[in-house]
C-alpha cells in the first residue's frame, strides 16, 4: 500500500557526502525561502493550509489506474501541487511530504533527504509552475495540455537529476543509469501527466476561483517562469548529452578494455571517463530530444482537447 | 483507518525509548554520516557499526526480527548500484560475454558495490530503531529543538494528524469507484487507459477540493479556539546527565569506528 511509485526516493549510502551535503544547502536554502513567501501570502493560515494540503499530497499518491499487465498508473503531485497551491507553497508541501516519508517510513534517507527534496519538491514546482506560468493567461485546452507537459517534464527532470546525482556519487555507470531511470520515468511520467491534466480541469470545473489567473499570477512572476524554462532546457539538453552515444553498453565494454589499471584512487568524485561533450551524435540526439518533447506536447493538446470535448458534450 | 495504522513506534518500556529524542535524533544522523565517510571495503568498521546496532537492538527490546523485516525496504533500489561491478577501475576478475555486450566485473568494482549495500543497509536500520523507540509528535519536537524552522516543523505535525483522515477519504473514493464498476465476469470493465486516468485525475482534484475546504474549517476551529500562529506543547523536554552520556558515548564509537575503518 505504501510503496513508492518510482524509484526516486534514494535511500541512504548511495549517495556520497559531497553530493548529499551540496543539496541539503541548496534543499535548505529553497525552503527557507519558501518558508517566508508563503508566511507573507497565508501568515497563521499558512500551517493548517500546508500541512492538509500534504495530506492531501500524501493520500492522493495512494490513487492509482491499472494501466496493462498488473501495472499501474501512480501519482507523485509535485507539479499539481506547484500549479494549484503556487510554487513557494508546492515546495513546503512537498518538502513535509518527503521528510515523512524518510523519517516514518525509511522511504529515502536522512543524510540524502535534501538531494530527495530538491528533486522530488524543487525541480518539480521550478518546472511545473513555471511552465504553467507562461500560459496562465491561454485558453482552457492550452492550459491543460502544458499542466500536462509540465508534469511529465517534472518528472523527467527529477529522474535525470537523481540520475546525474548518482553517477556523480559514483554509485553508478551513467550508461546503465540514465537510460533505465529516463526510459522508465517516461512511462511513469505519462500517468502523472495523465491525472494531473485530469485534476486541474475538474479543480477548474468546480473551484475555478482557486486557479484563477490573478491567483496564478499572486503567487510568482517572470523569476518561476525562467527557472521553469531554463530546468526544462537543461533536462532536454543534457540528457543526449549525458547519455553519450547510442551504443551506451558497448561503450562500457569499450571503456573497460582501455581504460583501466594506472588509476589510482577507487573513486573520485567525477569518475575518470569523459562525455563527448560535442560532436555529430551529440547534436542529433539534441534535437531528436526536442523533438520528441514537441510531440509530447503536442499529444497532451489533443488530450486536453479531447477532454474539454467531453465535458461540453 | 486506525490512527496508528501508518505509525512504526512500537510501545514498550527500554533504555532507548526512555531516551531523550534528541539523543536519539542526533545520534542516528551522526552515525548515519559516519557510514557515509568510512571507505570502501572497510569491512572490520563496518562490523562494527552492525555490533553497536545489535547492542542498540537489545537495548530497545524489539527484537531482532522487528529491524531485521523492515531494513529491506531499500533493497529494491540496490539495482541502480549494479553498475558500479563494471568499474573500469581495478583490476577485471572475468568477462561475461553476453553477445551484444562484454561485461567485466573488476575487484574494486565489487567490493564498491558491496560497500554501498553494506552502508545503506546499516543507515535504514538505524532509521528504523530511530521511529520504533520514538514516537513522532516527541520525534517532531525533537526537530523542533534542534532549529528546524517551527513552520516546517508545525506543517509535518499537520501532515501526520491528517494523513489518516485523508487516507480514509482515498479508501472511500476507491470505494465508491469499485462500486460503480461493475462488469461480467471474463470480459473488461472499465474504458480505455485514457478514461482510467481522467477518473483517477477527477478523483484526486475531488480529494484536492475535500482537503482545501476541510483546511478552512480546521482553521476557523483553530481560530476560535483562539490560534495566533503558534503551537503550544505541554511537552517539556529536558535532558538528564544519562541523556548526555549516551550522547558522548555515541561519539566516542564513532570515533573508533571511524579510526577503525581509515586506520587499516
Amino acid at each position: 500500500m505504501l510503496n513508492s511509485p518510482a524509484p526516486l526516493h534514494i535511500p541512504d549510502g548511495f549517495l556520497n557526502l559531497v553530493i548529499s551535503l551540496v543539496f541539503w544547502a541548496a534543499t535548505i536554502l529553497m525552503v527557507s525561502l519558501a518558508i517566508s513567501r508563503t508566511n507573507k501570502a497565508l501568515g497563521e493560515k499558512q500551517i493548517p493550509l500546508m500541512g492538509v494540503m500534504a495530506a492531501f499530497i500524501f493520500a492522493a499518491q495512494m490513487l492509482n489506474f491499472p494501466v496493462a499487465g498488473g501495472t499501474s498508473g501512480h501519482f507523485l503531485g509535485g507539479a499539481l501541487a506547484a500549479i494549484v497551491l503556487g510554487p513557494w507553497a508546492g515546495i513546503l508541501v512537498m518538502t513535509a511530504v518527503v521528510s515523512v516519508q524518510a523519517v516514518l517510513f525509511q522511504d529515502g534517507g536522512l543524510l540524502v533527504m535534501g538531494a530527495n527534496i530538491f528533486n522530488m519538491g524543487i525541480l518539480t514546482a521550478m518546472v511545473g509552475f513555471g511552465l504553467y506560468r507562461l500560459v496562465a493567461n491561454g485558453n482552457r485546452g492550452l492550459r491543460l495540455a502544458t499542466a500536462g507537459a509540465a508534469a511529465w517534464l517534472a518528472t523527467m527532470a527529477a529522474a535525470l537529476l537523481t540520475a546525474l546525482q548518482l553517477w556523480l556519487s559514483g554509485t553508478s555507470r551513467l550508461e546503465i543509469v540514465f537510460p533505465a531511470m529516463m526510459g522508465v520515468h517516461a512511462l511513469i511520467g505519462i500517468g502523472e501527466a495523465l491525472i494531473t491534466v485530469a485534476a486541474i480541469g475538474f479543480i477548474e470545473q468546480t473551484r475555478p476561483d482557486l486557479l484563477s489567473i490573478e491567483k496564478t499570477a499572486d503567487s510568482g512572476g517572470r523569476g518561476w517562469v525562467i527557472a521553469g524554462l531554463v530546468v526544462t532546457l537543461l533536462a532536454v539538453l543534457i540528457s543526449p548529452l549525458a547519455s553519450g552515444d547510442p551504443d551506451g553498453l558497448e561503450r562500457v565494454a569499450d571503456n573497460i578494455g582501455f581504460l583501466d589499471r594506472g588509476l589510482d584512487a577507487p573513486y573520485q568524485l567525477l569518475p575518470d571517463y569523459t562525455i563527448p561533450f560535442l560532436g555529430e551524435t551529440a547534436i542529433s540526439t539534441i534535437v531528436a530530444g526536442v523533438v520528441g518533447a514537441l510531440v509530447v506536447f503536442g499529444l497532451l493538446i489533443l488530450v486536453g482537447r479531447n477532454l474539454r470535448r467531453g465535458r461540453d458534450a | 483507518m486506525h490512527a496508528h495504522a501508518f505509525d512504526q513506534y512500537l510501545y514498550r518500556d527500554s533504555f532507548l525509548h526512555r531516551l531523550d529524542p534528541r539523543v536519539k535524533v542526533v545520534g542516528v544522523l551522526a552515525l548515519i554520516l559516519s557510514n557515509a565517510l568510512l571507505p570502501d571495503g572497510s569491512w572490520a568498521a563496518f562490523a562494527l557499526v552492525w555490533l553497536a546496532l545489535l547492542v542498540a537492538n537489545d537495548l530497545s527490546r524489539l527484537g531482532l526480527w522487528f529491524t531485521l523485516r523492515r531494513s529491506f525496504v531499500a533493497l529494491p533500489f540496490a539495482l541502480v548500484a549494479v553498475s558500479a561491478i563494471f568499474s573500469p577501475n581495478g583490476t577485471p576478475l572475468a568477462e561475461w560475454d553476453l553477445g551484444v555486450v562484454t561485461l567485466v566485473p573488476t575487484n574494486l568494482g565489487v567490493i564498491r558495490f558491496v560497500s554501498i549495500l553494506v552502508r545503506s543497509w546499516l543507515s535504514v536500520q538505524m532509521a528504523i530503531l530511530l521511529v520504533a523507540t520514538t514516537q513522532f509528535p516527541d520525534l517532531i519536537h525533537a526537530f523542533e529543538h534542534l532549529r528546524v524552522p517551527r513552520v516546517l516543523t508545525t506543517t509535518i505535525a499537520f501532515l501526520y494528524r491528517y494523513m489518516f483522515v485523508l487516507t480514509d477519504e482515498v479508501f472511500r473514493l476507491i470505494r465508491a469507484r469499485e462500486a460503480r464498476s461493475a462488469g461480467l465476469p471474463g470480459k473488461k470493465r472499465g474504458g480505455s487507459v485514457l478514461w482510467r486516468a481522467r477518473v483517477t485525475g477527477s478523483m484526486a482534484g475531488q480529494l484536492f477540493l475535500r482537503s482545501y475546504e476541510r483546511s478552512e474549517r480546521i482553521y476557523n476551529a483553530m481560530i476560535a479556539r483562539g490560534y495566533t500562529g503558534h503551537i503550544r506543547t505541554l511537552n517539556p523536554h529536558i535532558l538528564t546527565n544519562r541523556d548526555w552520556l549516551v550522547l558522548w558515548a555515541v561519539f566516542v564509537l564513532i570515533l573508533v569506528i571511524q579510526m577503525v575503518g581509515w586506520l587499516r
